[in-house]
């Protein structure tokens, strides 16, 4: 029975799929024939390439019978190539951001006439967007695939779609990198993407939605597992803010260009509501779930407290979501918005540092293994960044503090505190867990490796940031420093000859942290290879009304 | 208390229904209030819609990504306010869409960049910016002035505008693409029916090449009008009125 009623639901998902994707094809065909700018008519080249490619995926699937619904079985390939394409996607992004520090360092060396396309303004969205989305976004598909299997003891739901989930999610990545350099933006930060490619991402989302719900209702557990609350939070919360912050009306539907709905203040306090909660949701919650997860499991102890983490979750999501007008203090937003947002981002230090007390008081009883497992440190100092930013987040966003702080290079350091220290390490961690589970050897390729990445990207993160404070400070300061006659003491230009020096550091600082993702590729990479036989983790597979198969 | 949690922990619709009800609230409160409150914009005199070759030069400023080291958002802090000039106001950007206040300082503020500079020091700097700022750690876009600009959807711009109530008439749409042309062609024949579109607009040769109508042209004409607009000696920021 079971046998033919797999792959029944399998025609049925693939004939979903190929509708999407032939829909899909019209609209870019007519797009790219129809484009009434050059810009359009790339990214739909691009797209009609990408989907051909994912039809003949899609095919060559249904034929060979691979990836059937096997209830059986963890779905393990999707996340595999999740891995790689987490690991890709970082180091893609940590270079750009090596590349435009150092062009704020050496803007002589580093920019070309002739290539507008390689200047800073479109770069930099080209480096936020790959660190966040194409690097984060990954990790957090992959991770959260893996935990909720492993959680509800219960195979990824439906079929082929965790794999249309994957490839739709690389699409929209590829579409948002290329037409950045070309142009292709919003003008809202962390929201650059244009309008047609934000509607695919609506699509991929909700089938990320509904594949991460189907395998909760599958589950053989009584209870969801706090990770999964964190990871269901994330989901949700992320597409109810880019669906609302991105409502535009496009100038042509076979052209890049819209104008948001919104305009002014409005528009400024919609877009850093979503602007704080993509920090707060997509780079916290969603790593809260990797916590909740992979720091008890790697150091194997239990969560220090269930209660904790019940209070941690519902008030920090409750939180959160108040924070966003801090970014806009003594602007034209009203003064009483501006003052509701700082109260509550002060609040916010309390769930904030509650979730940071349940994650390494989880090691007590196994403090010891700090000193023997590289790996398990690295997800512990990603806790502790995460407690350093989330103290110093709340401080910046009192308004006398903000009033220094803001528009300066102190906000780049706190933003990559949290960044590099915080969602990269706890990344890390989780991907040098993933590696040698999904590839079934008994460890990784080398722990001398895992503590070279470590020494150099924390060496790489207190350059960055520590170069970030004196040089906001100094911004800050100059920028307000008046003279014995009570004139301006600086001219703008002087405060920005004044940063060289920072930004060589935090250039170096960068490289270093890079330098170390580039170790960590290599030893994932011979860990995945390596000719070692292959070894069945015990216990890891869904336990189900069928006997499970010996392996 | 604790095992009332169960009820979410045990259900996941349940679950899903409260982060919706609990991530709601804030957002809820803080912004849609906003929309509906008389104070939050304060009508000024002098705000206008962007002419059609500002507003395509307003395109070319979100496409460069300018917005990323430049600020347009005036604070009233004493420093700021000799720096840059009066702090900027929120009827100011409420023909943006969407707005570019910025969220840093790698340059200046640009929020009343407009007349500071003459057209030749824009285009020399933005050409080559180290040839006049020498400290200056800002790409070059010598490329904008070799580049004709595209009026071709024009009309369907400011279309939109007006979709989204920026106050742009019949006649202001229908010769959209004229109008662009008309502004940075001082001796052009539309000249004339341009100003009276656009009564307070300049009309110049932004870029210096008279040959053709380039995205140097564009970007200039947005960058010199940024934060013309208000008239700072009449407008009185202590009357009742603006006090609310």
């Amino acid at each position: 029975m079971g046998a033919a009623a797999r792959s029944s639901q399998n025609r049925f998902d693939a004939f979903f799929i190929a509708l999407i994707v032939f829909c899909a094809l019209c609209y870019t065909i007519w797009g790219a024939a129809r484009a009434t700018d050059a810009a359009f008519e790339i990214q739909m080249w691009t797209a009609i390439i990408a989907l051909l490619g994912g039809a003949f995926m899609l095919v060559g699937s249904v034929a060979s019978g691979s990836n059937e619904d096997v209830r059986t079985k963890y779905q393990n390939d999707v996340i595999k190539a999740g891995v790689v394409a987490s690991m890709f996607w970082g180091i893609a992004g940590f270079l750009v951001g090596v590349i435009i520090a150092f062009q704020l360092a050496f803007p002589n060396l580093f920019y070309f006439e002739q290539w507008g396309w390689t200047n800073f303004g479109r770069l930099r969205p080209l480096h936020t967007n790959a660190v966040i989305f194409a690097f984060g976004g990954n990790v957090l598909i992959t991770t959260s695939f893996y935990v909720v299997q492993r959680t509800c003891r219960a195979r990824l739901a439906g079929g082929l779609w965790p794999w249309f989930v994957f490839w739709g999610f690389q699409l929209v990545i590829v579409l948002a990198g290329t037409g950045y350099l070309l142009g292709v933006t919003q003008g809202k930060e962390y929201a650059e993407l244009p309008w047609y490619t934000d509607i695919w991402l609506t699509i991929v989302w909700v089938a990320y939605l509904l594949v991460f719900l189907g395998t909760i209702w599958r589950r053989q557990e009584k209870h969801i597992y706090v990770a999964n609350w964190f990871y269901l939070a994330f989901i949700v919360t992320v597409a109810m803010l880019h669906i609302i912050n991105n409502l535009a009306i496009p100038v042509s539907f076979t052209g890049w260009f819209s104008y948001s709905l919104f305009s002014g203040v409005q528009d400024a306090l919609t877009q850093w509501w979503y602007g704080h909660n993509a920090v707060g949701f997509f780079l916290t919650a969603g790593f809260l779930g990797i916590m909740y997860y992979f720091i008890p499991k790697q150091a194997d102890r239990p969560v220090y407290s269930y209660r904790l983490s019940i209070i941690h979750f519902w008030a920090l999501i409750f939180l959160y979501i108040w924070a966003g007008p801090h970014h806009l203090h003594y602007t034209a937003l009203p003064q009483w918005a501006q003052t509701l947002g700082a109260t509550f981002s002060i609040m916010l230090w309390m769930p904030s540092w509650g979730g940071m007390i349940n994650g390494l008081m989880t090691l007590s009883g196994a403090w010891d293994k700090l000193r023997t497992d590289p790996v398990l440190r690295m997800l512990v100092v990603s806790v502790a960044f995460y407690g350093m930013s989330t103290f110093e987040g709340p401080v910046m966003s009192i308004r006398a503090v903000n009033s220094l702080s803001h528009y300066t290079d102190w906000t780049i350091g706190h933003v990559h505190s949290g960044a590099l220290g915080w969602v990269g390490f706890v990344s890390f961690g989780a991907l040098y867990c993933l590696t040698p589970w999904l590839w079934r050897r008994k460890g990784l390729f080398s722990a001398a490796l895992v503590e070279w990445h470590f020494w150099l990207s924390t060496i790489g993160i207190v350059l960055y940031i520590t170069s970030m404070w004196v040089a906001g400070v100094m911004q800050g300061l100059m920028w307000r420093a008046y003279n014995q006659f009570g004139f301006l003491e600086y001219a703008f230009v002087e405060t920005v000859e004044a940063m060289h020096p920072y930004y060589i550091i935090r250039a170096l600082g960068g490289t270093l942290f890079l330098l170390g993702a580039l170790i960590m590729a290599y030893n994932l990479w011979r860990t995945a290879t390596s000719d070692e036989p292959a070894q069945q983790r015990v216990g890891d597979a869904p336990v189900s009304g069928v006997a499970v198969a010996a392996e | 208390m604790w095992s009332f949690h169960r009820w979410f922990e045990r259900h996941s619709l349940i679950l899903l229904i409260g982060i919706l009800v609990v991530v709601s609230i804030g957002g809820l409160v803080q912004i849609t209030p906003l929309f509906f409150i008389e104070s939050t914009i304060e009508r000024v005199e002098g705000v206008r819609p962007y002419t059609p070759l500002e507003l395509a030069g307003r395109q070319i400023y979100i496409r460069e990504g300018c917005y990323v080291c430049h600020s347009q958002m005036i604070r009233p802090l004493r420093d700021e306010v000799e720096r840059y000039g009066h702090y900027s106001l929120a009827a100011e950007s409420m023909y943006d869409h969407p707005f570019q206040w910025g969220s840093k300082r790698s340059g200046p503020d640009l929020a009343r960049v407009g007349g500071r500079y003459s057209d030749e020091w824009h285009r020399a700097h933005l050409e080559d910016p180290r040839a006049v700022v020498p400290e200056s750690v800002m790409p070059p876009y010598a490329f904008l002035a070799r580049k004709p600009l595209d009026l071709a959807q024009m009309g369907e711009h400011l279309r939109v505008n007006r979709v989204l109530r920026v106050p742009y008439t019949d006649a202001q749409l229908v010769n959209a693409a004229a109008d662009a042309r008309a502004q940075a062609e001082p001796l052009g024949e539309d000249a004339y029916d341009f100003s009276k579109r656009y009564p307070t607009a300049d009309i110049r040769d932004f870029d210096g090449d008279p040959r053709r109508v380039t995205e140097m042209d564009a970007l200039i004409a947005y960058l010199q009008m940024l934060g013309t607009g208000v008239d700072f000696e009449a407008f009185q920021a202590e009357a009742p009125d603006n006090q609310r």
